[in-house]
Protein backbone atom coordinates (compact mmCIF):
# COMPACT_ATOMS: atom_id res chain seq x y z
CA UNK A 1 0.00 0.00 0.00
CA UNK A 2 1.20 3.31 -0.55
CA UNK A 3 1.70 6.50 1.60
CA UNK A 4 -1.34 8.73 0.88
CA UNK A 5 -0.39 11.53 -0.42
CA UNK A 6 -2.05 15.18 0.47
CA UNK A 7 -2.58 17.87 -1.25
CA UNK A 8 -3.51 21.84 0.32
CA UNK A 9 -6.74 22.89 -1.41
CA UNK A 10 -7.05 25.68 0.98
CA UNK A 11 -4.38 27.20 3.48
CA UNK A 12 -5.26 29.04 6.57
CA UNK A 13 -5.50 32.49 4.58
CA UNK A 14 -7.37 31.01 1.97
CA UNK A 15 -9.99 29.04 4.68
CA UNK A 16 -10.33 32.85 6.58
CA UNK A 17 -11.36 34.37 3.13
CA UNK A 18 -13.53 31.57 2.16
CA UNK A 19 -15.34 31.70 5.79
CA UNK A 20 -15.61 35.72 5.53
CA UNK A 21 -17.51 34.85 2.01
CA UNK A 22 -19.51 32.47 3.98
CA UNK A 23 -20.62 34.88 6.65
CA UNK A 24 -21.85 37.36 4.73
CA UNK A 25 -24.19 34.43 1.83
CA UNK A 26 -25.32 33.18 5.31
CA UNK A 27 -26.58 37.01 6.04
CA UNK A 28 -27.80 37.58 2.55
CA UNK A 29 -29.42 34.23 2.63
CA UNK A 30 -31.19 35.16 6.11
CA UNK A 31 -32.16 39.05 5.58
CA UNK A 32 -30.03 39.36 8.50
CA UNK A 33 -29.83 38.23 12.16
CA UNK A 34 -33.45 38.48 13.36
CA UNK A 35 -34.46 34.62 13.21
CA UNK A 36 -30.83 32.96 12.47
CA UNK A 37 -29.71 30.17 14.60
CA UNK A 38 -26.27 27.86 13.82
CA UNK A 39 -25.87 24.25 14.08
CA UNK A 40 -22.68 22.97 13.97
CA UNK A 41 -22.72 19.35 13.03
CA UNK A 42 -20.45 17.49 15.30
CA UNK A 43 -17.30 17.78 15.81
CA UNK A 44 -15.23 20.56 12.76
CA UNK A 45 -19.00 21.40 11.72
CA UNK A 46 -19.10 23.21 15.30
CA UNK A 47 -16.01 25.14 15.15
CA UNK A 48 -16.87 26.14 11.78
CA UNK A 49 -19.98 27.74 13.25
CA UNK A 50 -18.43 29.24 16.17
CA UNK A 51 -16.30 31.04 13.26
CA UNK A 52 -19.11 32.25 11.19
CA UNK A 53 -20.99 33.67 14.09
CA UNK A 54 -18.03 35.71 15.35
CA UNK A 55 -17.79 37.05 11.48
CA UNK A 56 -21.51 37.79 11.96
CA UNK A 57 -20.77 39.52 15.14
CA UNK A 58 -18.25 41.39 14.24
CA UNK A 59 -19.91 43.00 11.22
CA UNK A 60 -23.37 43.23 12.79
CA UNK A 61 -23.12 43.66 16.16
CA UNK A 62 -25.52 40.57 17.06
CA UNK A 63 -24.56 37.69 18.86
CA UNK A 64 -26.20 35.03 17.01
CA UNK A 65 -27.14 31.59 18.60
CA UNK A 66 -25.37 28.85 17.65
CA UNK A 67 -25.68 25.09 18.88
CA UNK A 68 -24.18 21.64 17.86
CA UNK A 69 -25.51 18.50 16.68
CA UNK A 70 -23.76 14.59 16.87
CA UNK A 71 -26.12 13.03 14.44
CA UNK A 72 -24.32 9.52 15.64
CA UNK A 73 -27.80 8.34 17.08
CA UNK A 74 -29.63 9.19 13.97
CA UNK A 75 -27.23 7.23 11.48
CA UNK A 76 -28.24 4.63 9.08
CA UNK A 77 -26.01 2.57 9.49
CA UNK A 78 -25.62 1.93 12.53
CA UNK A 79 -25.17 -2.39 12.04
CA UNK A 80 -22.12 -1.51 10.66
CA UNK A 81 -19.65 1.20 12.02
CA UNK A 82 -17.60 -1.21 14.02
CA UNK A 83 -16.63 0.01 17.56
CA UNK A 84 -18.75 2.89 18.22
CA UNK A 85 -16.88 6.68 18.69
CA UNK A 86 -18.29 8.40 21.66
CA UNK A 87 -21.20 10.25 21.03
CA UNK A 88 -20.43 14.07 21.07
CA UNK A 89 -22.56 16.82 22.39
CA UNK A 90 -26.03 17.78 21.22
CA UNK A 91 -26.90 20.97 22.29
CA UNK A 92 -29.89 22.92 20.69
CA UNK A 93 -30.21 27.28 21.78
CA UNK A 94 -33.83 27.18 22.82
CA UNK A 95 -37.02 26.27 20.78
CA UNK A 96 -36.44 26.24 17.49
CA UNK A 97 -40.19 26.71 15.75
CA UNK A 98 -40.22 29.80 13.94
CA UNK A 99 -36.66 30.01 12.95
CA UNK A 100 -34.11 29.92 9.76
CA UNK A 101 -31.88 27.10 11.09
CA UNK A 102 -28.50 27.11 9.49
CA UNK A 103 -26.79 23.76 9.44
CA UNK A 104 -22.77 24.27 9.03
CA UNK A 105 -20.61 21.03 8.43
CA UNK A 106 -16.90 20.64 7.18
CA UNK A 107 -17.23 18.37 3.95
CA UNK A 108 -20.44 17.48 2.19
CA UNK A 109 -20.15 14.54 0.07
CA UNK A 110 -23.26 11.40 0.27
CA UNK A 111 -25.76 13.36 1.60
CA UNK A 112 -26.59 11.32 4.31
CA UNK A 113 -25.24 13.38 7.40
CA UNK A 114 -27.48 16.05 6.14
CA UNK A 115 -30.44 13.45 6.15
CA UNK A 116 -29.55 12.23 9.28
CA UNK A 117 -29.22 16.33 10.70
CA UNK A 118 -32.39 16.87 9.26
CA UNK A 119 -34.56 14.07 11.48
CA UNK A 120 -32.61 15.10 14.48
CA UNK A 121 -33.81 18.11 14.37
CA UNK A 122 -37.03 17.90 13.45
CA UNK A 123 -37.14 16.26 16.98
CA UNK A 124 -36.50 19.68 18.40
CA UNK A 125 -39.25 21.58 16.85
CA UNK A 126 -40.18 23.05 13.65
CA UNK A 127 -38.21 26.02 12.69
CA UNK A 128 -39.85 27.88 9.76
CA UNK A 129 -36.77 27.02 7.48
CA UNK A 130 -33.50 25.14 7.56
CA UNK A 131 -30.53 25.71 4.62
CA UNK A 132 -27.13 23.93 4.46
CA UNK A 133 -23.63 25.81 4.65
CA UNK A 134 -19.93 23.42 3.79
CA UNK A 135 -16.81 24.71 3.78
CA UNK A 136 -16.21 21.79 1.21
CA UNK A 137 -18.71 20.19 -1.44
CA UNK A 138 -16.71 17.57 -2.79
CA UNK A 139 -19.91 15.95 -4.83
CA UNK A 140 -20.74 12.15 -4.86
CA UNK A 141 -23.95 12.80 -3.07
CA UNK A 142 -26.03 9.36 -2.66
CA UNK A 143 -29.00 11.42 -1.88
CA UNK A 144 -30.68 14.49 -3.30
CA UNK A 145 -29.19 17.41 -0.80
CA UNK A 146 -27.77 20.48 -1.58
CA UNK A 147 -25.71 23.07 -0.25
CA UNK A 148 -26.87 26.67 -0.21
CA UNK A 149 -23.56 28.28 1.21
CA UNK A 150 -20.72 26.35 -0.11
CA UNK A 151 -16.83 27.97 0.69
CA UNK A 152 -14.78 25.48 -1.54
CA UNK A 153 -15.78 23.51 -4.78
CA UNK A 154 -13.98 20.64 -5.33
CA UNK A 155 -14.01 17.24 -7.38
CA UNK A 156 -12.92 14.77 -5.56
CA UNK A 157 -12.67 11.00 -6.37
CA UNK A 158 -13.90 7.95 -4.66
CA UNK A 159 -11.10 6.71 -2.94
CA UNK A 160 -9.73 9.80 -2.16
CA UNK A 161 -10.32 11.79 1.25
CA UNK A 162 -11.32 15.89 2.17
CA UNK A 163 -9.32 16.40 5.65
CA UNK A 164 -10.93 19.66 6.92
CA UNK A 165 -8.15 20.66 10.11
CA UNK A 166 -9.43 23.46 12.29
CA UNK A 167 -6.99 25.23 14.75
CA UNK A 168 -9.19 24.43 18.11
CA UNK A 169 -8.72 20.57 16.80
CA UNK A 170 -5.72 20.00 15.01
CA UNK A 171 -3.47 22.92 16.01
CA UNK A 172 -3.94 24.54 12.09
CA UNK A 173 -5.99 25.91 9.66
CA UNK A 174 -6.04 23.75 6.53
CA UNK A 175 -7.72 21.90 4.10
CA UNK A 176 -6.04 19.03 2.26
CA UNK A 177 -7.01 16.10 -0.71
CA UNK A 178 -5.79 13.20 0.22
CA UNK A 179 -5.34 10.53 -2.32
CA UNK A 180 -4.94 6.91 -1.88
CA UNK A 181 -5.88 7.00 1.55
CA UNK A 182 -8.39 3.51 1.24
CA UNK A 183 -9.91 4.23 4.69
CA UNK A 184 -10.10 6.55 7.17
CA UNK A 185 -12.58 9.12 9.15
CA UNK A 186 -14.05 10.81 5.93
CA UNK A 187 -15.02 14.13 7.30
CA UNK B 1 -10.73 -1.90 18.87
CA UNK B 2 -9.78 -3.41 22.64
CA UNK B 3 -12.78 -1.17 23.96
CA UNK B 4 -15.39 -2.84 22.30
CA UNK B 5 -17.54 -4.63 24.71
CA UNK B 6 -18.41 -7.76 23.19
CA UNK B 7 -21.62 -9.73 22.73
CA UNK B 8 -22.92 -9.79 26.60
CA UNK B 9 -23.09 -7.42 29.49
CA UNK B 10 -22.82 -9.94 32.82
CA UNK B 11 -20.51 -8.43 35.33
CA UNK B 12 -17.68 -5.72 36.01
CA UNK B 13 -15.36 -8.13 36.96
CA UNK B 14 -14.11 -9.13 33.77
CA UNK B 15 -14.35 -5.44 32.00
CA UNK B 16 -11.42 -3.70 31.35
CA UNK B 17 -10.87 -0.29 32.93
CA UNK B 18 -11.17 1.25 29.16
CA UNK B 19 -14.30 -0.82 28.39
CA UNK B 20 -15.92 0.87 32.12
CA UNK B 21 -15.02 4.30 30.91
CA UNK B 22 -15.80 3.68 27.35
CA UNK B 23 -19.46 3.09 28.68
CA UNK B 24 -19.62 5.87 31.16
CA UNK B 25 -18.26 8.44 28.07
CA UNK B 26 -21.01 6.77 26.21
CA UNK B 27 -23.56 7.78 28.43
CA UNK B 28 -22.70 11.24 29.20
CA UNK B 29 -24.43 12.52 25.59
CA UNK B 30 -27.60 10.08 26.39
CA UNK B 31 -28.34 12.19 29.60
CA UNK B 32 -29.21 14.99 26.73
CA UNK B 33 -31.50 12.68 25.09
CA UNK B 34 -33.45 12.68 28.00
CA UNK B 35 -33.84 16.48 28.72
CA UNK B 36 -35.06 16.82 24.95
CA UNK B 37 -39.01 17.75 24.30
CA UNK B 38 -38.70 14.44 22.12
CA UNK B 39 -37.12 11.89 24.40
CA UNK B 40 -36.09 9.38 21.48
CA UNK B 41 -33.45 8.75 19.14
CA UNK B 42 -33.75 6.31 16.78
CA UNK B 43 -30.48 4.59 17.41
CA UNK B 44 -31.83 0.81 17.90
CA UNK B 45 -34.98 1.07 15.56
CA UNK B 46 -36.56 -2.61 14.75
CA UNK B 47 -34.36 -3.87 17.65
CA UNK B 48 -36.24 -6.38 19.55
CA UNK B 49 -35.72 -6.76 23.07
CA UNK B 50 -37.23 -8.73 25.85
CA UNK B 51 -37.10 -7.86 30.02
CA UNK B 52 -37.21 -11.41 31.57
CA UNK B 53 -37.84 -10.70 35.14
CA UNK B 54 -37.59 -13.43 37.39
CA UNK B 55 -37.60 -11.44 40.40
CA UNK B 56 -39.56 -8.28 41.45
CA UNK B 57 -37.92 -5.44 40.46
CA UNK B 58 -39.61 -2.01 39.90
CA UNK B 59 -36.77 0.76 39.46
CA UNK B 60 -34.46 -1.34 37.09
CA UNK B 61 -37.27 -2.65 35.25
CA UNK B 62 -38.41 0.63 34.43
CA UNK B 63 -35.44 2.26 33.69
CA UNK B 64 -34.47 -0.17 31.67
CA UNK B 65 -37.67 -0.12 29.82
CA UNK B 66 -36.85 3.84 29.51
CA UNK B 67 -33.75 2.98 27.81
CA UNK B 68 -35.10 0.79 25.85
CA UNK B 69 -37.76 2.97 24.81
CA UNK B 70 -35.72 6.07 24.40
CA UNK B 71 -33.44 4.35 21.43
CA UNK B 72 -36.57 3.52 19.72
CA UNK B 73 -36.42 -0.30 20.64
CA UNK B 74 -39.42 -2.17 20.70
CA UNK B 75 -39.82 -4.26 24.23
CA UNK B 76 -41.51 -7.07 26.15
CA UNK B 77 -41.82 -7.44 29.99
CA UNK B 78 -41.84 -11.34 31.02
CA UNK B 79 -42.40 -11.52 34.43
CA UNK B 80 -41.72 -14.77 36.20
CA UNK B 81 -45.59 -14.79 37.72
CA UNK B 82 -48.31 -15.61 35.31
CA UNK B 83 -45.47 -17.32 32.06
CA UNK B 84 -44.83 -20.52 31.28
CA UNK B 85 -41.83 -20.71 34.08
CA UNK B 86 -44.23 -21.01 36.45
CA UNK B 87 -45.59 -24.31 34.68
CA UNK B 88 -42.05 -25.60 34.88
CA UNK B 89 -39.98 -24.55 31.60
CA UNK B 90 -36.27 -23.96 32.16
CA UNK B 91 -34.81 -20.84 31.67
CA UNK B 92 -33.11 -22.02 28.16
CA UNK B 93 -36.37 -23.11 27.11
CA UNK B 94 -38.02 -19.86 27.98
CA UNK B 95 -34.85 -18.15 26.30
CA UNK B 96 -34.64 -20.04 22.79
CA UNK B 97 -38.65 -19.97 22.72
CA UNK B 98 -38.11 -15.93 22.75
CA UNK B 99 -35.48 -16.30 20.05
CA UNK B 100 -37.43 -18.39 18.15
CA UNK B 101 -39.87 -15.31 17.71
CA UNK B 102 -36.14 -13.47 16.31
CA UNK B 103 -35.51 -11.41 19.37
CA UNK B 104 -32.84 -9.22 19.75
CA UNK B 105 -31.84 -8.66 23.10
CA UNK B 106 -32.17 -10.10 26.77
CA UNK B 107 -32.13 -7.99 29.77
CA UNK B 108 -32.27 -10.99 32.66
CA UNK B 109 -33.11 -10.58 36.23
CA UNK B 110 -32.75 -13.94 37.65
CA UNK B 111 -32.49 -15.61 41.57
CA UNK B 112 -29.62 -17.90 40.68
CA UNK B 113 -25.81 -16.63 41.06
CA UNK B 114 -24.43 -16.95 37.29
CA UNK B 115 -27.81 -17.16 35.26
CA UNK B 116 -26.95 -14.44 32.63
CA UNK B 117 -23.43 -15.94 31.83
CA UNK B 118 -25.50 -19.26 31.55
CA UNK B 119 -27.81 -18.21 29.37
CA UNK B 120 -25.61 -15.93 27.23
CA UNK B 121 -23.86 -18.76 26.50
CA UNK B 122 -26.94 -20.44 25.14
CA UNK B 123 -28.20 -17.97 22.84
CA UNK B 124 -27.44 -15.96 19.96
CA UNK B 125 -28.52 -12.65 21.34
CA UNK B 126 -27.05 -9.83 23.41
CA UNK B 127 -27.41 -10.77 27.34
CA UNK B 128 -27.77 -8.15 29.80
CA UNK B 129 -27.20 -8.87 32.96
CA UNK B 130 -29.94 -6.50 35.52
CA UNK B 131 -29.20 -8.61 38.50
CA UNK B 132 -28.14 -12.18 39.10
CA UNK B 133 -28.50 -13.55 42.67
CA UNK B 134 -25.63 -12.48 44.89
CA UNK B 135 -23.35 -11.95 41.71
CA UNK B 136 -23.51 -9.13 40.02
CA UNK B 137 -25.95 -6.16 38.70
CA UNK B 138 -23.14 -4.07 36.49
CA UNK B 139 -25.49 -1.34 35.56
CA UNK B 140 -26.04 -0.45 39.21
CA UNK B 141 -22.39 -0.18 39.49
CA UNK B 142 -22.10 1.61 36.26
CA UNK B 143 -24.92 4.04 37.49
CA UNK B 144 -23.10 4.88 41.07
CA UNK B 145 -19.86 5.06 38.98
CA UNK B 146 -21.48 7.49 36.62
CA UNK B 147 -23.02 9.61 39.24
CA UNK B 148 -19.46 9.78 42.05
CA UNK B 149 -17.80 10.47 38.64
CA UNK B 150 -20.43 13.73 38.23
CA UNK B 151 -20.45 14.77 41.13
CA UNK B 152 -16.36 14.72 42.40
CA UNK B 153 -14.97 14.93 38.32
CA UNK B 154 -13.21 11.88 39.02
CA UNK B 155 -13.09 8.15 40.25
CA UNK B 156 -9.40 7.56 40.81
CA UNK B 157 -8.42 7.86 44.44
CA UNK B 158 -11.67 8.32 46.04
CA UNK B 159 -12.43 6.93 48.94
CA UNK B 160 -16.00 5.10 48.89
CA UNK B 161 -17.07 3.07 51.55
CA UNK B 162 -20.09 0.32 51.08
CA UNK B 163 -21.98 0.18 53.76
CA UNK B 164 -24.54 -3.03 55.17
CA UNK B 165 -25.10 -6.48 53.79
CA UNK B 166 -22.11 -7.12 51.93
CA UNK B 167 -22.63 -10.56 52.01
CA UNK B 168 -25.37 -11.18 50.07
CA UNK B 169 -25.37 -7.75 47.82
CA UNK B 170 -24.92 -8.12 43.84
CA UNK B 171 -24.73 -4.34 44.31
CA UNK B 172 -21.59 -4.23 46.68
CA UNK B 173 -20.05 -6.69 44.35
CA UNK B 174 -20.32 -5.07 41.32
CA UNK B 175 -19.03 -1.30 42.85
CA UNK B 176 -15.97 -3.38 44.16
CA UNK B 177 -14.92 -4.82 40.60
CA UNK B 178 -15.46 -1.49 39.21
CA UNK B 179 -14.76 1.37 41.63
CA UNK B 180 -11.08 -1.22 41.94
CA UNK B 181 -10.59 -0.89 38.62
CA UNK B 182 -11.10 2.80 38.18
CA UNK B 183 -8.84 3.48 40.90
CA UNK B 184 -10.72 4.42 44.03
CA UNK B 185 -9.98 3.04 47.32
CA UNK B 186 -12.81 0.82 48.13
CA UNK B 187 -13.89 0.56 51.63
CA UNK B 188 -17.25 -1.96 53.35
CA UNK B 189 -18.53 -1.84 56.63
CA UNK B 190 -21.25 -3.50 58.44
CA UNK B 191 -21.84 -6.54 60.61
CA UNK B 192 -19.96 -9.44 60.91
CA UNK B 193 -22.37 -11.83 59.75
CA UNK B 194 -23.52 -10.02 56.88
CA UNK B 195 -19.29 -9.69 55.71
CA UNK B 196 -18.09 -12.52 52.99
CA UNK B 197 -15.35 -14.16 54.96
CA UNK B 198 -12.02 -12.86 52.92
CA UNK B 199 -13.02 -9.75 51.74
CA UNK B 200 -9.75 -7.96 52.64
CA UNK B 201 -8.73 -10.45 49.39
CA UNK B 202 -10.35 -8.37 46.97
CA UNK B 203 -8.30 -5.38 48.15
CA UNK B 204 -10.90 -3.49 50.20
CA UNK B 205 -10.67 -2.30 53.74
CA UNK B 206 -12.25 -4.04 56.11
CA UNK B 207 -14.44 -1.08 59.06
CA UNK B 208 -16.30 -2.30 61.59
CA UNK B 209 -17.56 0.84 63.22
CA UNK B 210 -19.67 3.28 60.71
CA UNK B 211 -17.84 5.65 62.63
CA UNK B 212 -14.48 4.72 61.37
CA UNK B 213 -16.01 4.45 57.93
CA UNK B 214 -17.37 7.94 57.80
CA UNK B 215 -14.02 9.44 59.53
CA UNK B 216 -12.38 7.68 56.56
CA UNK B 217 -14.62 8.14 53.24
CA UNK B 218 -15.34 10.47 50.21
CA UNK B 219 -18.74 8.65 49.49
CA UNK B 220 -20.90 6.26 51.38
CA UNK B 221 -22.80 4.15 49.12
CA UNK B 222 -25.24 2.36 51.73
CA UNK B 223 -26.84 -0.85 51.06
CA UNK B 224 -30.51 -1.47 51.26
CA UNK B 225 -30.72 -4.32 54.71
CA UNK B 226 -33.39 -6.95 52.83
CA UNK B 227 -35.85 -7.20 55.80
CA UNK B 228 -35.73 -11.13 55.05
CA UNK B 229 -31.96 -10.88 57.22
CA UNK B 230 -33.59 -10.30 60.41
CA UNK B 231 -36.22 -13.33 60.09
CA UNK B 232 -33.11 -15.80 59.28
CA UNK B 233 -31.25 -14.38 62.27
CA UNK B 234 -28.46 -12.56 60.78
CA UNK B 235 -29.35 -9.60 62.69
CA UNK B 236 -31.04 -9.43 66.14
CA UNK B 237 -33.28 -6.51 64.95
CA UNK B 238 -34.33 -3.41 62.83
CA UNK B 239 -33.89 -1.08 65.86
CA UNK B 240 -30.14 -2.37 66.71
CA UNK B 241 -29.42 -2.30 63.07
CA UNK B 242 -30.18 1.34 63.06
CA UNK B 243 -28.53 2.25 66.24
CA UNK B 244 -25.36 0.37 65.45
CA UNK B 245 -24.79 1.17 61.74
CA UNK B 246 -27.44 3.40 60.61
CA UNK B 247 -26.14 6.51 58.39
CA UNK B 248 -27.67 9.25 60.74
CA UNK B 249 -27.14 13.16 60.44
CA UNK B 250 -25.58 13.13 64.25
CA UNK B 251 -22.96 10.76 63.07
CA UNK B 252 -22.40 12.78 59.39
CA UNK B 253 -22.56 15.48 61.22
CA UNK B 254 -18.85 14.51 63.13
CA UNK B 255 -17.55 13.64 59.83
CA UNK B 256 -14.32 15.62 58.80
CA UNK B 257 -15.43 16.27 55.13
CA UNK B 258 -19.06 16.08 53.28
CA UNK B 259 -19.48 13.19 52.49
CA UNK B 260 -21.55 12.08 49.25
CA UNK B 261 -24.40 9.64 50.22
CA UNK B 262 -25.72 7.16 47.52
CA UNK B 263 -28.19 4.21 47.56
CA UNK B 264 -29.33 1.61 45.41
CA UNK B 265 -33.01 1.59 46.61
CA UNK B 266 -35.31 0.80 47.64
CA UNK B 267 -34.63 2.33 50.44
CA UNK B 268 -35.32 1.16 54.42
CA UNK B 269 -35.58 5.06 56.23
CA UNK B 270 -34.69 4.30 59.72
CA UNK B 271 -33.27 1.01 59.08
CA UNK B 272 -29.63 1.87 57.04
CA UNK B 273 -30.05 5.66 56.40
CA UNK B 274 -32.16 8.41 57.89
CA UNK B 275 -34.40 9.92 56.35
CA UNK B 276 -32.81 13.55 56.79
CA UNK B 277 -29.58 12.26 55.34
CA UNK B 278 -31.57 10.55 52.50
CA UNK B 279 -33.50 14.14 51.81
CA UNK B 280 -30.15 15.88 52.69
CA UNK B 281 -28.00 18.03 50.76
CA UNK B 282 -25.09 15.70 50.41
CA UNK B 283 -27.58 12.96 48.96
CA UNK B 284 -27.13 12.08 45.35
CA UNK B 285 -29.46 9.31 45.39
CA UNK B 286 -32.17 10.80 42.55
CA UNK B 287 -29.40 11.55 40.55
CA UNK B 288 -28.38 7.90 40.48
CA UNK B 289 -32.03 7.21 39.18
CA UNK B 290 -31.38 9.75 36.50
CA UNK B 291 -28.03 8.11 35.57
CA UNK B 292 -29.46 4.73 35.59
CA UNK B 293 -31.47 5.71 32.33
CA UNK B 294 -28.47 6.97 30.44
CA UNK B 295 -26.01 4.19 31.93
CA UNK B 296 -28.56 1.63 30.39
CA UNK B 297 -29.17 3.15 26.91
CA UNK B 298 -25.41 3.47 26.54
CA UNK B 299 -24.98 -0.30 27.41
CA UNK B 300 -27.39 -1.52 25.16
CA UNK B 301 -26.23 0.87 22.53
CA UNK B 302 -22.66 -0.15 22.46
CA UNK B 303 -24.11 -4.20 22.52
CA UNK B 304 -26.21 -3.57 19.61
CA UNK B 305 -25.06 -3.73 16.13
CA UNK B 306 -21.08 -2.52 15.69
CA UNK B 307 -20.68 -6.00 14.30
CA UNK B 308 -16.84 -6.15 13.33
CA UNK B 309 -17.05 -8.41 9.68
CA UNK B 310 -19.76 -5.78 8.26
CA UNK B 311 -17.74 -2.97 9.28
CA UNK B 312 -15.00 -3.93 7.84
CA UNK B 313 -17.21 -4.79 4.11
CA UNK B 314 -18.81 -1.23 4.74
CA UNK B 315 -15.00 0.75 4.93
CA UNK B 316 -14.66 -0.88 1.19
CA UNK B 317 -12.64 0.71 -1.18
CA UNK B 318 -14.78 4.10 -0.52
CA UNK B 319 -13.04 4.89 2.23
CA UNK B 320 -14.97 6.25 5.35
CA UNK B 321 -17.99 4.74 6.88
CA UNK B 322 -19.23 8.53 7.76
CA UNK B 323 -19.86 11.18 5.17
Amino acid sequence: MSRPERTTILDARALSRALQRMAVEVLELSHGTDDLVLIGIQRRGVELAERISRLIEKDEGVVVPRGALDITLYRDDLETVGPKPVIGETRIPGDLAGKHVVIVDDVLYTGRTVRAALDELADFGRPKRISLCVLVDRGGRELPIQPDVVGKQVKVDRGERVDVLVEEIDGKDQVELVAGADRGAGA
Amino acid sequence: MTAALGKDLVGLEHLSPDQIRLILDTAEPFKEVSERPIKKVPALRGKTIVNLFFEASTRTRISFEFAEKRLSADTVNVAASGSAVQKGETLVDTAKNLEAMRIDMVVIRHPSSGAALFLGNRIRSNVVNAGDGTHEHPTQALLDLLTIRDRHGKIAGLKVCLVGDIQHSRVARSNIWGLLKLGAEVGVCGPDTLMPRGIEELGVCRFRRIEEAIEWADVLNVLRLQLERMEKGFIPSLREYYRVFGVTLERLDRAPRELTIMHPGPMNRGVEIDSRVADGAHSVILAQVTNGVAVRMAVLYLLAGGRPELADAAKGPAGGTAE
